[in-house]
């Protein structure tokens, strides 16, 4: 599928093009090679035509569908979707159908959207390689001897596979970006609440974002403009306005001040060069297209990987308590509840979410609360001044989005700490709660995509399309 | 055992279900007795994907609460409790921590003692377990129901200094509490529906010495319960340091039908809750133009009517009368009725006494106080008109405010005529000469005894339609 989801919805909307066509030339995409790559836990066939079959009819029928008429959409299988299985590639959740929409579904359907399947992931979004899923790891489309990168694997493989224009991710330190740049597609992290999180299952509270993958930059903004706004239903949801970000494509850079960062442009940070050139690339692509470009330093930035590593497994440790064999999902019986709760936690989680239920049960403890979590908190404070000192020198920021090209299935999935390094560049903007996106720029000397990171300070997403369109162009 | 020398320190923590339509963090309704499991929804089941969205008439009745119990309305934080429970549905409860939004106020029992209001703190219900089979209890039981219409039902956690020092007070702090959450309307207070329910925290020590080790009592059902609770457990401390062992602190379960406290899980090996800010909510910071609002709009409290009473009667606020009165809603009824003029303590007794009937509230305060008023002009005696009372509330519950001295007429009571009534007086003392004797000679005890004897007599040759008060009055003009 090579179109992107601007034009399947106009041709959709016109009729020149039926949404039935557009579902059966993406499930026959899949068909031919998801075996291979294993992006999709569900694929939703029947529930897609038939969702086709009705936007046609009101197509012929007049009347308006939505901006996203007929385009096919992937979902993060941790995005609830009713009486559709939502497993979060987790042992722990099978069979079981959440009896409601994620308000981002439901926002998606409103506007014509057709969900086609629900994507693998590292299990409950724990992991940056998509190779934590109790349902065998994903492959990136562009060598299917590498990880797509994670936690939203499948998402970012599913269009960087041609299988769906769009998709949706969530991104907790950087699981939509960091793919994004592994399999070459654009990714959105939006500001903290400015996409409703009802309806996603929580892996750290405070930094989850839901946001889209996308082939393009407008088809990115395209598909933000539906999800994004005000819900009563997420108390931390913003309700300031929204304005269609779209508009803002073709502004251009003039005049704009780009800040790269320079501590996440030192290869002591670990970044290999080759990444390193693109970024500069970025940099002088930006300048050329008339903007004013600096070095700008983000000194907390350099504690955030800790901070992070404290702050979402203990969200995550109360989190996940839920699942316990009580009322959905995996049981394995026992003779008492607790033994019960234990056995099926036990058989129903992978090693890296115990992992991080124990790092955040311990970061959590009375004793601990104020040297870790407590510490922890302050360090995120300190990163969000920071930010915003940079912001008044500069409208964005520049950085990259990982610090490697894709690299080899099994090639870090015996060290957690490098696998964590992954998310360097990503995890500030989480923390800060401040919109960034990953752009692809070119390819590695291993000829694997490399994506650059665009920070903006809150509710900024409009401006970060904006330079994006730009890297975008330029980078074609 | 010498209580005499020991005093017993008690602190309540009180959990009130606010009378809110909804639940404190969705739309699933509260309310008790539907089918089990029927109020539910993804938020109130802990379904993976919901979000909490705070309840705002569940934050106006705990700052009506705060409010009336004299505390500073704060801005409030929630917090995740986090420990493993069946009934809990994330196995973690939302609950206000070390910023709850009502903070030190007092609370002011009906005899005038003044209990400290250390905080009060919204937090949600758990479900409720029912283990079947077995012993009974989770441990022992074939299998477990839960029902999760409990689950988020908003409770305030009312929490006391300790300042209470005897059963007696606890029940009245409980009392008077329920009376104030009543009157706001913030909560129903059936402690028998568990809307209101109350941990007891128990010590004793030498009086002037420090607090002792405390134990926190769980389990108590009424009022009752309450003061059984705490006497056992006074008495159980009592017996335990004079045998020279030591209060371990813990946790105790009140059994009813064994009429004693055993003990619950122990306070030393405590859980750790891991508390931490709920990061799926935003802080409560209410607007002060919204707090004078609800100020403004509270109606006047059981404190407040009992001194507004016992000012009109001429008595203390801690009479038993007025807080009676008070206490059974019937204090503008008194108030009418003393305005019109009637006897304040004549229509305080009738309303202890004669009014504690289903109905009582129909009858208007000016025509008790016409009865009163012919019962004060020796037109009725106490006991015609405790009978012209009865009837005059059933007349009132059928719409009908009837007029005292037509049912008096219809009953066929007169008023006896002062030639009469003194000669009855007369022919009785007459008739029994050695008691009237003894009756002059003026001792007291004997002058009680005495009474009841001529009153009596009195009554019987006059079929009742002497006044008692009147004869007395009489017997004591005629001794000197």
């Amino acid at each position: 599928m090579s179109a992107t989801a601007v034009d399947i919805a106009a041709d959709v909307r016109a009729g020149r093009r039926s949404a039935l066509d557009v579902v059966e030339a993406a499930l026959a995409a899949i068909a031919a090679r998801d075996g291979e790559l294993n992006a999709f836990n569900t694929v939703t066939a029947d529930q897609a035509r038939a969702a086709a079959a009705s936007i046609d009819a009101r197509v012929a029928a007049g009347e308006d569908v939505g901006p996203l008429a007929g385009v096919p959409v992937a979902l993060k299988d941790n995005l609830c979707t009713r009486g559709v299985p939502t497993t979060c590639s987790s042992k722990i959740l099978a069979g079981w159908k959440p009896p409601y929409d994620a308000t981002v579904v439901g926002r998606l359907v409103a506007a014509g959207a057709i969900m086609v399947g629900k994507t693998n992931l590292d299990e409950f979004a724990m992991g940056s390689s998509t190779e934590n899923s109790a349902f065998g790891p994903t492959r990136n489309p562009h060598d299917p001897t590498r990880v797509p990168g994670g936690s939203s694997g499948g998402s970012a493989a599913a269009v960087a596979a041609g299988f769906v224009p769009l998709s949706l991710g969530s991104d907790t330190g950087g699981s939509i970006r960091q793919p994004a740049a592994l399999c070459g597609v654009v990714g959105v992290k939006p500001t903290y609440g400015r996409v409703s999180r009802y309806g996603l299952v929580a892996f750290a509270s405070s930094l989850d974002q839901i946001g889209p993958f996308a082939t393009t930059v407008a088809d990115a903004a395209a598909c933000y403009d539906v999800i994004a706004g005000w819900d009563p239903f997420d108390s931390t949801s913003i309700p300031e306005p929204l304005e269609p970000t779209s508009a803002a494509l073709g502004r251009g850079v003039q005049g704009l001040r780009v800040g790269v960062v320079s501590e996440m442009t030192s290869e002591a940070m670990g970044i290999a060069p080759d990444v390193l050139v693109r970024v500069r690339e970025a940099a002088d692509a930006l300048a050329a297209a008339g903007a004013t470009v600096t070095e700008v330093s983000v000194p907390a930035c350099v504690y955030g990987l800790s901070a992070y590593y404290l702050i979402a497994p203990a969200e995550a440790s109360s989190n996940l308590a839920r699942f316990d064999g009580v009322r959905f999902g995996l049981r394995v019986d026992a003779p008492t509840t607790a033994e019960m709760q234990r056995a099926t936690r036990t058989a129903g989680f992978g090693p890296e979410v115990k992992r991080r239920i124990m790092l955040g049960t311990y970061a959590l403890c009375a004793g601990y609360y104020d040297a870790y979590y407590g510490k922890a908190q302050r360090v995120r404070r300190l990163i969000l001044e920071d930010f915003e000192r940079a912001y008044g020198e500069v409208d964005v920021l520049l950085s990259p989005t990982s610090p490697t090209t894709a690299f080899p299935l099994g090639a870090k999935t015996t060290d957690p700490l490098t696998m964590y390094l992954n998310d360097v560049c990503t995890i500030p903007s989480n923390l800060a709660g401040h919109p960034a996106l990953s752009v692809p720029f070119g390819t590695g000397s291993d000829g694997m995509p490399v994506g650059v990171q665009l920070m903006g300070p809150a509710l900024s997403e409009s401006l970060l399309f904006q330079v994006a369109a730009v890297l975008e162009a330029s980078s074609s | 055992m010498s209580e005499t020398t020991w005093e017993t320190v008690i602190g309540l923590e009180v959990h009130a279900e606010l009378a809110t339509r909804t639940k404190l963090f969705s739309g699933a309704l509260n309310h008790f007795g539907s089918e089990p499991n029927t109020n539910v929804d993804p938020v109130s089941l802990g379904l993976p994907g919901s979000l909490p969205v705070l309840n705002r008439a569940a934050v106006e009745l705990a700052i009506r609460v705060g409010l009336a119990l004299h505390c500073e309305i704060r801005p409030s934080v929630f917090a995740r409790k986090n420990y493993f429970y069946p009934d809990m549905p994330k196995d973690f409860q939302i609950s206000q921590y070390d910023q709850p939004i009502d903070l030190g106020g007092w609370l002011e029992l009906p005899e005038g003692k003044r209990i400290g209001i250390t905080r009060a703190h919204l937090e949600e219900d758990t479900g409720k377990n029912t283990h079947v089979g077995g012993s009974g209890r989770i441990g022992g039981a074939d299998y477990s129901l839960i029902d999760y219409n409990r689950a988020g039902v908003p409770l305030l956690e009312i929490v006391s200094e300790p300042d209470l020092r005897s059963a007696d007070e606890a029940r009245a702090y409980v009392g008077e509490l329920r009376a104030i959450l009543v009157a706001i309307g913030a909560s129903d207070g059936k402690m028998e529906e568990g809307s209101l329910r109350v941990d007891c925290n128990v010590s004793v020590r030498r009086p002037g010495e420090p607090f002792g080790t405390r134990c926190e009592i769980k389990n108590v059902n009424s009022l009752r319960s309450l003061g059984r609770a705490v006497d056992y457990e006074t008495r159980r401390q009592i017996d335990l340091i004079e045998a020279g062992d030591k209060v371990r602190q813990e946790t105790r379960h009140w059994d009813e039908n064994g009429g004693r406290t055993t003990p619950g899980r122990s306070k030393e090996n405590s859980e750790d809750y891991r508390y931490f800010p709920e990061p799926d909510l935003v802080p409560v910071v209410p607007d002060p133009a919204w707090i004078e609002e609800i100020r403004a709009a509270l109606p006047r409290l059981p404190a407040e009517r009992r001194h507004d009473l016992a000012a009109a009667a001429g008595l203390t606020p801690t009479d038993l009368t007025v807080i009676v009165a008070v206490d059974r809603g019937a204090d503008a009824t008194a108030l009418e009725a003393i305005a019109a003029g009637a006897d304040a303590v004549r229509v305080l007794t009738h309303i202890e006494h004669n009014l504690a009937v289903e109905g009582a509230d129909a009858l208007s305060g000016s025509t008790l106080a016409a009865l009163v008023g012919m019962e004060t002009s020796g037109a009725l005696t106490a006991t015609q008109a405790k009978t012209v009372l009865a009837e005059l509330v059933t007349l009132a519950v059928s719409g009908v405010q009837g007029d005292p001295a037509a049912v008096a007429a219809a009953k066929g009571f007169e008023a006896m005529n002062t030639g009469a009534f003194d000669a009855a007086v007369d022919a009785v003392i007459a008739d029994n000469a050695e008691e009237w004797e003894r009756f002059k000679a003026g001792d007291p005890k004997e002058r009680g005894k005495l009474t009841g004897f001529f009153v009596g007599k009195v009554m019987k040759s006059t079929k009742g339609q002497a006044d008692g008060k009147a004869v007395t009055a009489a017997l004591l003009s005629r001794a000197g």
